[in-house]
C-alpha cells in the first residue's frame, strides 16, 4: 500500500518516452491535416527562398576580378564589389591611412559596451571607465594630440558616426529624458506645462525636419562668421529627439508604479529625489525595459537620416559607394545585403540583451 | 510661479535676441576668411557620379570636385586645402547662404530666379547639359517626335518632369510619365522594359547607357529637350572672391585653347604668347589684381590640369560614363566652351 503511493507519487516524475516528447513538440505542425499542409508549404516555401540564396550568393556569384568580371554576370553575387569598398563603407572619408584610428575607437568601444553589459561589473567605476572610453575614442578620432594628425569632423562617416550619433544621442537624452517624464508627472504647473509643450512639440514633428532646422535654418540665425560645427548640430537635434521619446517611454513606467510606493517613501521621510531614486525609478525603469530597447534600436536605425543634412553615416556610405563610376548599375543588392547583415547583428544583440536582461529580473536578481 | 517663471523666460529671449542683433556683422571678405581658415569650405553633392563620389579610398574624385581643387590651387598653391562638405538638393543654398561653404559647385542649373532670388551669383558655365531621352534600339525611335504613347522612365525632381510637359505639349505628343523614386529601380525599369523611354540629364543618361550589360541596345536620341548650364556658385556682394572662382574656371578652359596641361606648364612660362606668359604670371601682375599670387593659374593647371584633363579624368570616353564632350567643346572646335581673353 504504501509503496504502491509511493510510486504513484513517483511515477509523474519518471521522464517521458522520447516519442511522446516529439509528439507533443510536433503537434501544433503535424497534429491536424490542415497544420501538417500548411507546414509542407512553409518548409518548402523555404528550401525554395533558402536554396535561391545559396545559388546567388555562392554557386554563381563572382568572387574574384574587378567591376569588368561582374559585369553581365548571370543572376550571382558579385563579392568583389564588398572587398574593394569594404574599408570605405565602414570609414567613409576618413583619412584612408589613418583607418587604424576609428577600428580602434570602435573596439574601445564594443570593449566598453561588453564590460557594461555583465551584471557583474556594475557598480560605480563603470562611470570611470565611460568616462576614459570617451575620452579615448575622442582623441583617437579627432586628433591634434600626441602626433595624430587632426581630422575635422566633416570626414568623419560609416559605422564609427553611426554608433557615435546613436550612443551619444541615447546616453544623453536618457537623463534629459528622465527629467522630462519626472516633470511631465509633477504638480507643479509650470513646470509641467513646460514639459508637456516640449514633448508634444518634438514627437510632433519627424526627426529629419528637427535635423533640418537645426543645419539649415540655424545657421541662418547666428551671427555672421559664426558657425557651429555640423556634427554637433545634428547630434543636438537627435538628442532632443531621442528626450522626448524615452520621456513617454518612462513615464509608462512610472504611472505602472501603486501609488503607494510613493506614499510609503513619503512616510519613511524620504524627500522627493530621495523617493524616486530609491524607491520609484529602479521599479519604474526595470517596466519599461523592452519598450526602451525598442526605441534605442529605433533610433540606432534612424541616425541613416543625417545623409539629409549632409554626414554619412554607415547606411549612407554604403549608397556611396555604389555611385562609384566604375561600379554603378553593377553591384547593387551586395551593398544591401551587406548593410542589412551588419544592421541585424547590432539590432538583434540589443535584443536578445534586453531579454537576458527581463529574464533575470523575473528570476528576482535585483 | 508659473508667471514668474513666463516673465523669465520672456526676458531671455529678449535679451539673447539682443546679443544676437547686436553681434557685429564681420565685413571679413571671403578669401580673407579662406586665407585666415588656412583651406578652402566647398560644397559638394554628396555622391553623383562622375562629378562628386569616393574612390576606392575614400578619396573625393569628380569634375565638381576638381573645381574646388582648381580654385584651392589658385589661392594656396595647393590643391589639397579643401574640405568638401557633401550637400543635398534641398540644402545647398542656405548653407553657401549662411557662410558654411565658400563655393557651391554641385551640378547646379543657371536659372534666372536662382540668380535674381537667392542672393547668389554663378561663375562661368562649366558643364552645358541637358535633358536627355534614351530608347531601347529595338523599337526604331531615331527622334523625340516619334514618341506617341511611349511610357518614359524618370526620377522625382519637378524640372525633370516640367521639362518633359513643356518639350511635348506643343507638340501635342502623348506620353505616359513613370516616376521612381530610386536611381537603381528607375535603371532596372528601363532595362526590364517597364518604360520605353528613360530621361535624365544627357550625364546621366550616358551613365545609365554605360552600366547596361549591352550598351548598343539603346540609343540617345539626338534631342536634347531643356538647357542646363551647370556652374559653380559664390555668395552675392563680395566682387573679389567671384572673380577668383570665375577666373580660375576661364583659366582652365584658357589653358586646353593654348595647349597648356598640367605636364607641360612649366615649360609653358618660356611661352613667347604674350596672353600666356599673362595668364602664367611671367609677366604683368595678375594675380596681384585677384588678391593671389601671380602663379594662381599656373598652380591651378598644375594642380588639376586644363578642362580637357579634367574631363578625360572624370566624364570621358575611357570613364564608365564614357560621355563625349558634345557643346562641351572648344569654340574653336564648334563647342560653346568661350572663355573671355586675358588682358
Amino acid at each position: 500500500m504504501t509503496t504502491t503511493a509511493l510510486q504513484a507519487a513517483q511515477a509523474p516524475l519518471r521522464r517521458p518516452r522520447p516519442s511522446a516528447t516529439w509528439r507533443r513538440r510536433l503537434g501544433p505542425f503535424i497534429g491536424t491535416p490542415v497544420n501538417a499542409v500548411i507546414t509542407a508549404v512553409c518548409l518548402a516555401l523555404l528550401l525554395w527562398a533558402l536554396s535561391a540564396a545559396y545559388r546567388w550568393g555562392v554557386t554563381n556569384a563572382i568572387t574574384e576580378g574587378g567591376p569588368q568580371a561582374c559585369k553581365g554576370r548571370a543572376g550571382g553575387a558579385c563579392w568583389p564589389f564588398l572587398a574593394t569598398k569594404l574599408r570605405f563603407m565602414v570609414f567613409g572619408y576618413f583619412p584612408y591611412d589613418q583607418h587604424w584610428r576609428p577600428l580602434a575607437a570602435l573596439l574601445v568601444f564594443f570593449s566598453a559596451c561588453g564590460v557594461t553589459m555583465m551584471p557583474r561589473f556594475w557598480s560605480r567605476r563603470l562611470v570611470g571607465l565611460w568616462a576614459g572610453a570617451v575620452a579615448v575614442i575622442g582623441v583617437l578620432l579627432y586628433g591634434g594630440v600626441l602626433g595624430l594628425p587632426r581630422v575635422e569632423t566633416t570626414k568623419w562617416g560609416g559605422l564609427p558616426l553611426s554608433f557615435m550619433l546613436a550612443f551619444v544621442g541615447l546616453s544623453l537624452g536618457f537623463p534629459l529624458g528622465l527629467l522630462l517624464a519626472l516633470a511631465r508627472m509633477s504638480k507643479m504647473p509650470a513646470i509641467r506645462v513646460l514639459s508637456i509643450v516640449f514633448i508634444e512639440v518634438i514627437r510632433g514633428v519627424p526627426l529629419i525636419s528637427i535635423l533640418f532646422m537645426a543645419t539649415v535654418m540655424l545657421p541662418l540665425f547666428m551671427p555672421e562668421g559664426v558657425t557651429i560645427d555640423k556634427l554637433l548640430r545634428a547630434q543636438v537635434a537627435i538628442i532632443i529627439f531621442a528626450a522626448a521619446y524615452i520621456a513617454e517611454t518612462v513615464r509608462g513606467g512610472l504611472q505602472a508604479i501603486p501609488r503607494g510606493q510613493f506614499e510609503a517613501a513619503g512616510a519613511l521621510g524620504l524627500h522627493y529625489w530621495q523617493s524616486m531614486r530609491l524607491i520609484v525609478l529602479p521599479q519604474a525603469l526595470k517596466i519599461v525595459i523592452p519598450p526602451l530597447v525598442n526605441t534605442f534600436i529605433g533610433f540606432f536605425q534612424d541616425t541613416t537620416l543625417v545623409i539629409i543634412v549632409g554626414l554619412l553615416d554607415f547606411l549612407d556610405t554604403v549608397r556611396s559607394a555604389l555611385r562609384d563610376p566604375d561600379w554603378q548599375g553593377i553591384a547593387v543588392i551586395e551593398g544591401y545585403v551587406f548593410a542589412a547583415a551588419v544592421y541585424f547583428v547590432f539590432s538583434y544583440g540589443m535584443g536578445a540583451y534586453s531579454r537576458f536582461l527581463e529574464r533575470r529580473r523575473r528570476m528576482g536578481y535585483d | 510661479m508659473s508667471r514668474s517663471l513666463t516673465r523669465w523666460l520672456a526676458t531671455g529671449l529678449v535679451l539673447g535676441l539682443a546679443a544676437f542683433t547686436a553681434a557685429p556683422a564681420s565685413a571679413q571678405s571671403t578669401l580673407d576668411a579662406v586665407k585666415k581658415r588656412g583651406k578652402l569650405l566647398c560644397g559638394v553633392s554628396p555622391s553623383s557620379a562622375g562629378f562628386a563620389f569616393a574612390d576606392d579610398k575614400g578619396v573625393r574624385r569628380g569634375f565638381d570636385v576638381d573645381i574646388c581643387r582648381a580654385v584651392s590651387a589658385a589661392v594656396f598653391g595647393d590643391p589639397g586645402k579643401v574640405d568638401f562638405i557633401p550637400l543635398n538638393t534641398n540644402v545647398r543654398f542656405q548653407a553657401l547662404q549662411s557662410g558654411e561653404v565658400d563655393i557651391l559647385s554641385r551640378q547646379t542649373t543657371v536659372t534666372f530666379t536662382r540668380d535674381t532670388t537667392l542672393g547668389l551669383d554663378f561663375g562661368p558655365t562649366v558643364v552645358y547639359d541637358g535633358q536627355g531621352l534614351m530608347v531601347h534600339k529595338k523599337l526604331g525611335v531615331t527622334s523625340a517626335a516619334e514618341l506617341k504613347g511611349a511610357a518614359i522612365c524618370l526620377l522625382p525632381g519637378t524640372t525633370t518632369l516640367q521639362n518633359l510637359a513643356d518639350y511635348f505639349r506643343p507638340k501635342n505628343i502623348q506620353y505616359e510619365a513613370v516616376v521612381f523614386e530610386s536611381t537603381d529601380e528607375w535603371r532596372n525599369a528601363f532595362f526590364s522594359g517597364r518604360c520605353d523611354v528613360i530621361t535624365s540629364d544627357r550625364s546621366d543618361v550616358a551613365s545609365v547607357r554605360a552600366v547596361a550589360n549591352n550598351p548598343n541596345d539603346f540609343v540617345i536620341l539626338p534631342e536634347t529637350i531643356s538647357k542646363e548650364p551647370l556652374a559653380p556658385v559664390v555668395r552675392q556682394g563680395d566682387a573679389n572672391w567671384r572673380d577668383i572662382v570665375s577666373w580660375t574656371v576661364n583659366a582652365l578652359i584658357a589653358a586646353e585653347e593654348k595647349g597648356i596641361n598640367s605636364d607641360n606648364v612649366e615649360q609653358q612660362t618660356k611661352s613667347q604668347d604674350p596672353e600666356v606668359q599673362r595668364m602664367l604670371g611671367v609677366t604683368g601682375d595678375f594675380g596681384k589684381a585677384l588678391g593671389l599670387d601671380n602663379k594662381w593659374a599656373l598652380n591651378a593647371i598644375k594642380g588639376v590640369g586644363n578642362y580637357a584633363e579634367m574631363w578625360e579624368r572624370n566624364l570621358g570616353e575611357k570613364t564608365a560614363l564614357g560621355m563625349t564632350r558634345g557643346p562641351n567643346k572648344l569654340w574653336t572646335e564648334g563647342g560653346l566652351l568661350y572663355t573671355p581673353p586675358f588682358r
